[in-house]
């Protein structure tokens, strides 16, 4: 699956993923439990896993997908040349190694010779060429096309090996290829977009299709000449279940075996002995983070000091207590607090009322008529936190942070708009005053999108319209340099001069919860998450549940 | 208007089952307008350190998720939830009413033309209406009753002109009408009060819906924004953790049960006075 | 009967037409599009990807070009392709959805009569009584119980506690292994809390009505000649009353007839049963144009049908009203 900075509220049509595959996610997980037998636990092929999704898949093709519930299936279903290991490292996987020049503008892969199309077909260079081809055709209508349109020239050297030049050293280049290979031997020729391959697809991955009936479930096949090895487990069956609390109950009557928790439930619903021996619990924080972003263009946020004055008043770890019973962190930079590219360096204005007020009279805010609301020009502290329907944890921190702000004197009022409607009305036409939102964080740290000046236009990211030349070269800068550590250079000040700036109040970086049934083994907790190593988990032989005919 | 109607309070007040619903209806307005004084506690007021805390003395329903105590949320929701399902029916009605008996009364071109009408409403679900309707309005109480109110008037029409089409054929009927009395007088003296049964049901069912379509407005984005409590909402939130803190919906839907109750009761209660055969 | 029929199907033309234009209106009165679900905010999305999805859809055209393009493919029954990622024709994705939908709504509906006119019946007769007194509470606690609560609890009981039923869907994992009659079996097991829970939320109207338009009936003066005439009570009750009591059912029943391939988003997401209602939801909120056009025009075209329906049967049932229109 492609990472990279994707905003979380994108998968809310369908409700927060409850499928995580757990793909990302980083170290320091912990796991609740005891295994059932110590003892002879061989790996062993065979049973199913059953996972419950709150959205069903829209479409298998990568190329065309956009939405969680799709790259939950096509995440097992395609490989791509390279992929991100479980310590966040890019390591070849349709390709076995590539080659950059000199001048960093040509990236050269060298394909595996043994792999195959789950139809027999063998995979080769046209299959990486009419991918490329796929993904910049105008026709096409993916999302996923601006990396693509960086690369100058693509050459097939031969059957086994590919050639692209970019114009520019652009950093992020290498992990973009690692956007699922497409069949050309299926596709070529074939208008993407009516191919059957969109409901019954053939990738080079671990699974292979077997069914999907809509808003019911999607169950897929191991594939057993996949080029790494046979995936231990048999089958995997994503049921469907739109309901957080339905699929609660039917992991509790056996009928799944893996979900995403939320934090209620982890906390005060599965610590009974009855799930401490059936099943195990994993918590790794979130590749994604909770804001609250002010609009720069409006009058009253267009002083850095009120916006540090807002985010010191605002109580921070106890939206992390009580919106998500403390399974979260509090949030600082825009980057993932346990990753490399992270500055734990950086101004935090840590909660203190007292000192939020003394900021905002220095910036012209006081309370004058004596209302108990600030005021400024004859005009009072009043705005409305727009945040998108049906997130009640964003809900919930709005509700906080609308308590925190009032007992300084600023009165906030809330309001929750369906997402087609919030997109349209209110961030496109930079008509909201203060957002709650969330942004999920890419592996990659370009963040060039969501900072640059430029980028301000409409249905563009900087929607909050921050302006800093600085930011704009620091980060032109970091795209433009391969090596991490010079990379990092350049991160550390960008997260340095946001944090002074605090165009956003950064709120959290939550946990990922899944729960899976204790006869899977082999779970290997990771920086990047659970799900790297799936065709390594197995049941062995004896606790297998079912019997999966072929 | 007439003798017919003169002396509606009075026997109002001879009726038993009119006057519970009567009391419980004035109650919780009562409540609701004394919401502020009769609260233990702010129903906006956050507590971290005492969330999804169990039925107490300290707090009777318990609190909610994010530490507010239910019995206050739940007495200053009774104004929403009250007021949403009165004006919204009241407006739902009365359209419904001046359009069936004008339609099933005169019939020909006009019933025609209604019915239409309804029958272009009816294709719509009201979802899809109310988000039309959010792309104009700003949400606010107001508009939540007038959105419900006007998207709900169907079925009492065509309720009222089945009734009429069937009463105006009736010999006492066509007596008045033979006597000379005015369409006005016919319609409300002689057909309205023989076709008000099924309204009030329908209106009494209203009063009920109208609250739980409230809910789903809040879920729209559309209904009463956070941190207000409607019963509506609270209930969507009570739905996730059903399993582990029972008194987050089941004091709301009491607090429902019991208006929809309220509402029955009286509305009954009106039928049977309204009922010329009983009035000897 | 057979010449004013046609007339009543002639006249459907222009109202179907007009619930058409009304329907394409309001949509595109709806803030936001269908390429900005897929396109906004989203970090890979340049201006020419966003135009050349617009394009692909047909957006770029103006609204009345979009509509009479819609208009000419639904005259030849072409309903179009979706707007959602999955681009799959219209008429795919509601045909899969219909038969559990149906089968669901039918289903309860009868259960709802079933049990909804005896009680309402038995009520009226025995006016006041405990029995009355007890079905009016019981029915309204079904109408004013949520759907999610009911289900829930029930969910926990026979699903998790007793394990005698299936929490949700429709049917098991290995539905497709399984002879003609285990399917049968498989299905009923699942659909059992879902048919209870939506027909006891559905009783308290029905009973209501029924109650209400027996008192009616029973007090007419015909009854009391029949009484009169020393014909015995049940006579009276079931040959005489009963039969003008249902003539507002009719109506009623007629008003559900569209109800029954619509499905209710909140219902159908508690027993995850992939119905109309979700795909409505789900097509709204992507203003997922097409999919949402063709399920309004169904919708219609089986409401002015069954509204016809109701007309007829109560004309039917009931001599004295003159047909007109």
């Amino acid at each position: 699956m492609k990472a990279k900075v994707f905003l979380l509220a994108a998968i809310l049509i369908f409700g927060i993923s409850g499928c995580n595959k757990g793909e990302e996610g980083p170290a320091q997980a912990r796991t609740d439990g005891t295994p059932v037998a110590q003892e002879d636990l061989k790996p062993a092929y065979g049973d199913m896993i059953i996972r419950g999704s709150i959205g069903d898949a829209s479409v298998l093709l990568p190329i065309l997908a956009s939405d969680s519930g799709s790259f939950d299936i096509t995440a097992l279903i395609y490989n791509g040349l390279v992929r991100y290991d479980r310590d966040l490292r890019l390591i070849g996987e349709l390709a076995d190694r590539w080659e950059i020049s000199d001048d960093k503008l040509t990236i050269r892969f060298f394909l595996r010779k043994d792999v195959k199309w789950q139809d027999g077909h063998p995979f080769t260079a046209k299959d990486v060429e009419y991918t490329y081809k796929a993904y910049v055709d105008p026709k096409t209508p993916t999302a996923y096309a601006t990396d693509f349109l960086k690369v100058k020239e693509f050459r097939v050297l031969d059957p086994y090996t590919v050639e692209v030049t970019y114009n520019e050293v652009y950093a992020p280049a290498l992990g973009s290829w690692g956007q699922g290979m497409l069949p050309s031997h299926l596709l070529e020729g074939k208008e993407i977009t009516d191919s059957p391959l969109k409901r019954e697809p053939v990738g080079t991955g671990p699974y292979r299709f077997r069914e999907w009936k809509t808003q019911e479930r999607i169950v897929l096949d191991s594939y057993h000449d996949y080029f790494e090895h046979r995936p231990y487990i048999d089958r995997v069956m994503t049921r469907i279940i739109p309901d957080p609390a339905t699929m609660f109950l039917e992991l509790k009557a056996g009928r799944i075996d893996q979900m995403g928790l939320s934090p209620l439930q982890y906390q005060r619903q599965t610590d009974s002995s009855w799930f401490r021996d059936n099943f195990r619990k994993y918590k790794y924080l979130a590749f994604g983070y909770a804001y609250l972003g002010y609009n720069l263009k409006d009058w009253k946020f267009q002083d850095k000091k009120v916006r540090q004055a807002l985010t010191t008043a605002i109580n921070r770890e106890s939206i992390v207590e009580g919106v998500l019973l403390g399974l979260g962190q509090v949030a600082y930079t825009p980057y993932k607090p346990d990753t490399f590219w992270y500055n734990d360096n950086v101004k935090k204005f840590p909660y203190d009322p007292a000192k939020a007020k003394e900021m905002l009279a220095e910036a012209g805010w006081k309370d004058t008529d004596g209302d108990g609301i600030l005021d400024k020009d004859g005009k009072p502290f009043e705005f409305t936190i727009l945040t998108n329907q049906g997130n009640q944890l964003r809900e919930r921190s709005a509700t906080i942070v609308q308590r925190d702000l009032r007992k300084v004197g600023i009165r906030v009022k809330i309001r929750t708009v369906e997402w087609a409607a919030f997109l349209k009305n209110f961030i496109n036409k930079r008509n909201f005053e203060a957002c709650l939102l969330g942004w999920s964080i890419g592996i990659d740290p370009s963040q060039i999108d969501i900072w640059n000046s430029k980028k301000i236009g409409p249905s563009e990211l900087n929607f909050v319209t921050y302006q800093n030349p600085e930011v704009d070269k620091l980060l032109d800068q970091g795209a433009a340099v391969y090596d991490p550590e010079k990379r990092k250079v350049f991160y550390d000040k960008f997260q340095e001069i946001i944090a002074e700036d605090q165009p956003y109040t950064f709120l959290y970086v939550s946990y990922a919860l899944p729960i899976i049934s204790a006869r899977f083994h082999g779970i290997d907790p990771a920086p990047i998450g659970i799900g790297y190593n799936f065709i390594d988990w197995f049941v062995p032989k004896q606790l297998q549940k079912y019997h999966i005919e072929p | 208007m007439d003798s017919i109607y003169g002396d509606f309070f009075r026997r109002l007040a001879r009726n038993k089952l009119a006057m519970v619903g009567l009391s419980v209806v004035v109650i919780l307005c009562l409540v609701a307008i004394f919401a502020d004084r009769l609260a233990p506690y702010s129903p906006t007021m956050i507590d971290t350190s005492k969330i999804l805390v169990e039925p107490s003395w300290e707090h009777p329903m318990g609190t909610d998720i994010l530490g507010r105590d239910v019995l206050s949320r739940i007495i200053h929701g009774a104004g929403v939830s009250l007021s949403v399902g009165f004006v919204a029916v009241g407006i739902s009605t009365l359209i419904g009413v001046v359009l069936g008996a004008v339609a099933g009364y005169y019939s020909g071109m006009v019933d025609r033309v209604i019915m239409r009408f309804v029958d272009i409403m009816l294709c719509f679900p009201t979802f899809f209406l109310i988000l039309a309707v959010i792309a104009f309005l700003q949400p606010s109480i107001w508009n939540i009753m007038i959105v419900i109110g006007v998207t709900s008037w169907m079925n009492v029409t065509r309720l009222v002109r089945a009734e009429f089409l069937s009463l105006r054929e009736r010999d006492f009927v066509l007596a008045a009408i033979s006597q000379g009395a005015s369409d006005l007088r016919v319609i409300f003296a002689h057909i309205l009060p023989n076709a008000m049964a099924p309204v009030l049901v329908a209106a009494t069912l209203g009063v009920a819906a109208a609250v739980l379509v409230e809910s789903s407005l809040s879920f729209l984005g559309l209904g009463v924004q956070p941190p207000n409590p409607s019963w509506g909402n609270m209930l969507t939130e009570g739905k996730d953790n059903i399993e582990i803190a029972w008194w987050l919906s089941l004091f709301p839907g009491l607090a429902i049960f019991i208006t929809v109750m309220g509402y029955n009761l009286l509305g009954e209660g009106i039928r049977d006075i309204l009922d010329p055969r009983l009035r000897q | 009967m057979g010449p004013y029929i046609l007339k009543r199907i002639f006249l459907m033309i222009p109202v179907l037409l007009g619930i058409t234009i009304l329907s394409f209106g309001v949509m595109k009165l709806a803030p936001g599009d269908p390429t900005s679900i897929l396109t906004d905010l989203n970090p890979n999305m340049n201006k020419e990807a966003v135009e050349r999805i617009r394009a692909h859809y047909g957006l770029d055209q103006p609204s009345y070009v979009q509509y009479f393009k819609w208009l000419k493919n639904m005259l030849v029954l072409d309903f179009g392709r979706s707007f959602a990622s999955d681009n799959r024709p219209v008429i795919d994705k509601i045909v899969e959805r219909i038969p559990i939908t149906l089968l669901i709504n039918v289903l309860s509906m009868i259960l709802i009569l079933i049990v909804a006119i005896p009680l309402g019946v038995m009520s009226a007769v025995k006016q006041n009584s405990l029995f009355d007194k007890g079905t009016t509470v019981f029915v309204f606690i079904g109408f004013a119980i949520p759907t999610f609560w009911l289900a829930l609890l029930l969910m926990i009981l026979f699903g998790v506690k007793l394990d005698w039923l299936p929490i949700s869907g429709f049917r098991s994992l290995d539905y497709p292994s399984l002879s003609f009659f285990e399917k049968i079996f498989d299905v009923s097991k699942h659909l059992i809390l879902p048919i209870f829970v939506s027909a006891f939320g559905g009783l308290a109207g029905m009973s209501r009505y029924m109650r209400s338009n027996m008192l009616e009936v029973i007090r007419q003066d015909y009854i009391t000649t029949a009484r009169a005439k020393g014909l015995d009570e049940r006579t009276v009750i079931f040959k005489h009353a009963l039969r003008n009591a249902l003539l507002p059912v009719i109506t009623l029943l007629g008003l559900s007839v569209p109800g029954l391939i619509g499905g209710s988003v909140i219902f159908e997401t508690i027993f995850a049963i992939p119905g109309m209602g979700q795909l409505f939801y789900q097509a709204v909120m992507m203003r997922d144009y097409p999919t949402v056009m063709g399920i309004l025009v169904i919708g219609a075209v089986l409401t002015l049908l069954g509204n016809l329906l109701a007309d007829v049967m109560y004309s039917w049932a009931d001599p004295r009203i003159r047909v007109s229109g």
